[in-house]
């Protein structure tokens, strides 16, 4: 059951290999390769995509593997194997990134991927004024709680974010789990074989381990 | 709501933990990966390495803490110290590194923030700012210079040795034009001195910037963490001796802020 996080030069895959080791020990599933090489998620059973970075940066360096656009696209539209996107690999999935000009996304989630705007803070609240990025540890309100890859995470599960944009979906039924701040933001998209994720499952303890080895259990 | 975060700094020397937690049941407690565990289980919120070695041959070491740290503690991980090149930031990131830390550099070289915010994106690239104040705003300025006598602190290199004639609300500022995708504001008066973040510093740079600040330097207790925040109005608190000489517990630290009615992310 093989997992193949794709490696296109897009930040740090170690946290992100190494946690999916270890959710797979408890899950089972595995082996856990890291690759740049389509043919090895042609015959992968698992795909994760992570980024960091510029929608248009992260776009670019996958464009920059011959071969890998046409194979994720295989795998997730004729395969229908399952997909779990990572920050900016969940913003891939919309139709259009607006980071720094208009990018065309894949397409797989219709929506486009925007700027935060956090509304000004009420007066009462104690952190004053909302700052972009928005990082550390905000609290998932879950839309979809029966979907298999958020099964038995808390209602109220804190994860770790840093980001400046996310992914305003289309359609409201692809919207699995939001976060406030200052405005609703969009935490899990998601559709038949398709997750993705805004925040960092790699970085946020417990509860990023277990909706990994949801991920990994998961048969859409 | 977004909470704040509580982050324990360790200070590595070749690869030993120099200012450390004194935990009797650490099988070696001068190994940073035995400590960034315990602070993973305790529920600190990110950790923080600050590599304080001298010589730049000995940075295979630093690199095989940081590989050890992300095998086993999944949680953010900043790392600072000695950072002077793309491919300082490079070999930390693949090491596992989520956060780096500049310092020096970004003086010498400010261009050197933006080339690292352009390759690697701004969210990993953290800009260490130490400052001192040079004119506390209490009408001591008489010379007139001044005119309006409004404190003001100046950004000072080499451990608060050297001066460098930057003003630090504006320095800061220009670090977040050039791309910084977090602040981390020391004040080197109150460094070591347990008396309490500078708080004028912090709301002065916090206000003036778009992106988080992370309070550092001076904390001797809880309250001044929790000062920090509202009254330093900084994003993020860091730590160093309270937690590591046992003074003080993570959630300790996090209770007396809720306790303050600030959000924090539960001890699990």
């Amino acid at each position: 059951m093989t997992v193949a996080i794709i490696d296109y030069g897009s930040g740090n895959l170690r946290s992100a290999a190494k946690s999916l080791e270890r959710a797979a020990a408890e899950a089972g599933g595995g082996p856990v390769v890291v690759t740049d090489d389509p043919a090895q998620v042609r015959a992968a059973d698992r795909v994760v995509l992570p980024g960091v970075g510029a929608f248009g940066d992260c776009r670019a360096g996958l464009h920059g593997l011959p071969g890998m656009v046409e194979a994720l696209e295989d795998f997730v539209t004729v395969r229908q194997g399952p997909f779990l996107g990572i920050c900016v690999g969940m913003q891939l999935m919309a139709e259009r990134g607006l980071e720094h000009g208009v990018h065309q996304g894949f397409g797989w989630i219709p929506g486009d991927v925007v700027a935060l705007e956090p509304a000004a803070a009420p007066a009462d609240t104690p952190l004053g004024e909302l700052k972009v990025p928005h990082m550390g540890w905000n609290r998932l309100a879950l839309r979809a709680p029966d979907h298999p890859v958020l099964a038995d995470l808390p209602q109220s599960s804190y994860v770790y974010f840093v980001h400046s944009y996310h992914l305003r979906p289309a359609q409201p039924n692809h919207l699995l789990a939001t976060v406030d701040y200052g405005e609703e933001v969009t935490a899990i998209v998601g559709r038949d074989n398709l997750v993705g994720t805004q925040f960092h499952p790699e970085k946020s303890q417990a509860a990023g381990l277990k909706l990994l080895a949801n991920f990994l259990r998961w048969c859409p | 709501m977004l909470t704040v975060r509580v982050i324990p700094c360790l200070d590595v020397k070749d690869g030993r933990v120099v200012k450390g937690v004194n935990f009797v049941d650490l099988r070696d407690a001068g190994d940073p990966v035995e400590q960034a565990k315990v602070y993973d289980a305790a529920g600190a919120d990110e950790l923080c390495f600050l590599d304080i070695t001298a010589s730049h041959e000995k940075r295979g070491i630093l690199l095989d803490v940081v590989r050890r740290t992300a095998e086993q503690c999944f949680m953010p991980l900043t790392v600072g110290g000695g950072v002077r090149t793309l491919d300082d930031i490079r070999q930390l990131l693949l090491a596992g590194a989520d956060k780096v830390s500049i310092n020096t550099a970004a003086v010498e070289n400010p261009d050197f923030v933006r080339e690292a915010a352009e390759k690697f994106g701004s969210q990993c690239i953290v800009v260490a700012v130490d400052a001192k104040s040079v004119d506390p705003g209490d009408g001591s300025d008489k010379d007139g210079a001044d005119k309006d006598d409004a404190p003001r602190f100046e950004i000072f290199t080499h451990g608060g040795r050297k001066a460098t004639g930057l003003d630090a609300v504006a320095w800061a500022k220009r670090l977040c034009d050039l791309g910084a995708g977090e602040i981390l504001l020391t004040s080197m008066d109150r460094d070591g001195t347990k008396q309490g973040y500078d708080l004028p510093l912090t709301r002065a740079i916090a206000d003036a910037v778009p992106v988080p600040v992370i309070a550092s330097g001076g904390v001797g207790t809880l309250d001044h963490l929790a000062a920090g925040v509202r009254d330093g109005h900084a994003s993020a608190v860091l730590a160093a001796s309270i937690f590591h000489f046992g003074t003080h517990s993570i959630a300790e630290a996090k209770a007396a802020m809720a306790a303050e009615g600030l959000p924090v992310r539960p001890v699990s």
